[in-house]
């Protein structure tokens, strides 16, 4: 059923309809230097107060789920990962990156999903979120702004 | 050359970890039943206090309701369904052999259904099969579960297993990854646990509802952002083999309550 929704847009265009236009975001390719990418996705610039909202967010970054942060106004923090206290001074900021990037590059067992993997490598996504990276390069790059704060 | 001896290094460094954290996955099963609060656990233990008992009473209506020829699942078992033997629930899913296929208890529910009672048979998963299931399974409370992977069902046991162990979906973790590697640890605020199957159908307090094993799966799936199998496939399926297996020995606690 989903799948025949798939030739919709093809069978619109031959009837002639115009298609809404939707921003589809590039994938910006990344390159791994000593365990860190050093250069910004899509040299985009973070923001902090956004990438706060990242983690927080079930629906986007949702790392509260598994990591403890100094949020204190969140009533629930996870215990799966190690606390990101001071997370700054332990990691520069291409470090940062990489681990929310692909975590799986420094370790391939761990469950931390890998935010901004490319999407070809995922196996039987859900319809909607197909062809997507879980984060936005630049919610990436709000997110590693802020932990960058926690020194 | 650097780069490669530090990736060399980190490998070892891997599997140096993986190997001192393996005893966590040889871990003994253990309940769901454990990770709940105290009231949780006596509501469960209350028959009139447990709100999955409604499930089983509907269950037990089907279960002496005639089918098309005049007879009902009691005819055979028993109203109470006292005929039924427990042992037998408990080694779930069997090898088939006229059908040359693994049967899981709604497929065998579903078999008398249409070959004892001339009746039209289930969808698989669908609301009566389920109460029917939860109503078979209760009589076997406390039964050990017990699942033969041995003989013929071995291959799909495995194959169970493979999938038990599979990236999934847009968040791309395996069930084991919470359920084998994580159990016990907090995700917000909830603790994992190690995803056992002996309480199922389950009365989840969260919806309120009962909740067959292929529907849980199916809310797993979702959560990691994957595509679910179809209830009754061949996969889930699979998956419900390798599960059961892996709580031989736990109790059967049908219907279990749990959040
Ligand atoms: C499903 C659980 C999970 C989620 C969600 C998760 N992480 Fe992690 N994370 C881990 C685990 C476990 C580790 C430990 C290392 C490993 O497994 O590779 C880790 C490691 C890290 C590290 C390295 C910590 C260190 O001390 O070296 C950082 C940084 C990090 N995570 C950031 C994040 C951010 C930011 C998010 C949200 C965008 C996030 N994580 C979401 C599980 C998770």
């Amino acid at each position: 059923m989903m799948k025949q929704l798939n030739y919709l847009p093809g069978l619109m265009l031959l009837l002639g309809f115009a298609l809404p236009a939707v921003a589809v975001e590039p994938y910006y390719a990344w390159q791994v230097d000593e365990f860190a990418i050093n250069q910004p996705l899509g040299g985009l610039q973070g923001d902090p107060a956004r990438g706060k909202k990242v983690v927080i967010d079930k629906n986007r970054g949702n790392c509260l789920t598994c990591h403890a942060m100094p949020i204190p106004e969140e009533p629930f923090h996870g215990t799966i990962g190690p606390s990101l206290a001071g997370i700054a001074s332990r990691l520069n900021e291409g470090q940062l990156r990489l681990r929310i990037v692909d975590e799986k590059q420094i370790n391939p067992m761990t469950i931390m999903p890998g935010y901004y993997r490319d999407p070809k490598n995922f196996n039987l996504v859900l319809d909607e979120y197909s062809g997507k990276t879980f984060l936005t390069a630049q919610e990436v790059e709000d997110v590693v702004a802020y932990l960058m704060t926690l020194k | 050359m650097k780069r490669q001896l530090n990736k060399l290094l980190m490998i070892i460094a891997l599997l140096v970890s993986g190997t001192v954290g393996f005893p966590l996955q040889a871990a003994e099963p253990h309940s769901g039943y454990d990770y709940l609060t105290q009231s949780t656990r006596e509501m469960q233990d209350d028959e009139f206090a447990n709100p999955g008992m409604v499930e089983v009473e509907k269950g037990k209506r089907l279960f002496n309701r005639v089918g098309n020829n005049g007879k009902s699942c009691a005819t055979c078992h028993g109203a109470e369904g006292e005929k039924l033997n427990t042992k037998n629930i408990a080694h779930y899913p069997v090898y088939n052999e006229e059908f040359k296929e693994p049967f899981t208890l709604q497929m065998q529910i579903n078999l008398c259904w249409e070959d004892q009672l001339d009746e039209v048979p289930f969808i698989y998963d669908c609301v009566d099969l389920v109460a029917l299931e939860t109503f078979v399974r209760s009589r076997a409370r406390g039964e050990k579960v017990n699942v033969d992977v041995s003989g013929p069902i071995k291959p799909y046991y495995d194959a169970g297993k493979e999938l038990y162990n599979t990236r999934f979906g847009q968040v791309d973790v395996s069930c084991a990854h919470c359920h084998e590697m994580n159990a016990g640890k907090h995700l917000r605020g909830q603790v994992l646990s190690q995803g056992q199957t002996n309480g199922f159908p389950e009365y989840r307090l969260g919806s309120g509802r009962i909740t067959s094993l292929h529907r849980r799966m199916t809310e797993c799936f979702r959560s990691f952002r994957a595509e679910p199998f179809d209830l009754g496939s061949e996969e889930f399926i699979n998956l419900e083999i390798y599960l059961n297996a892996r709580g031989n020995g736990l109790k059967i606690e049908t219907p279990a309550v749990r959040y």
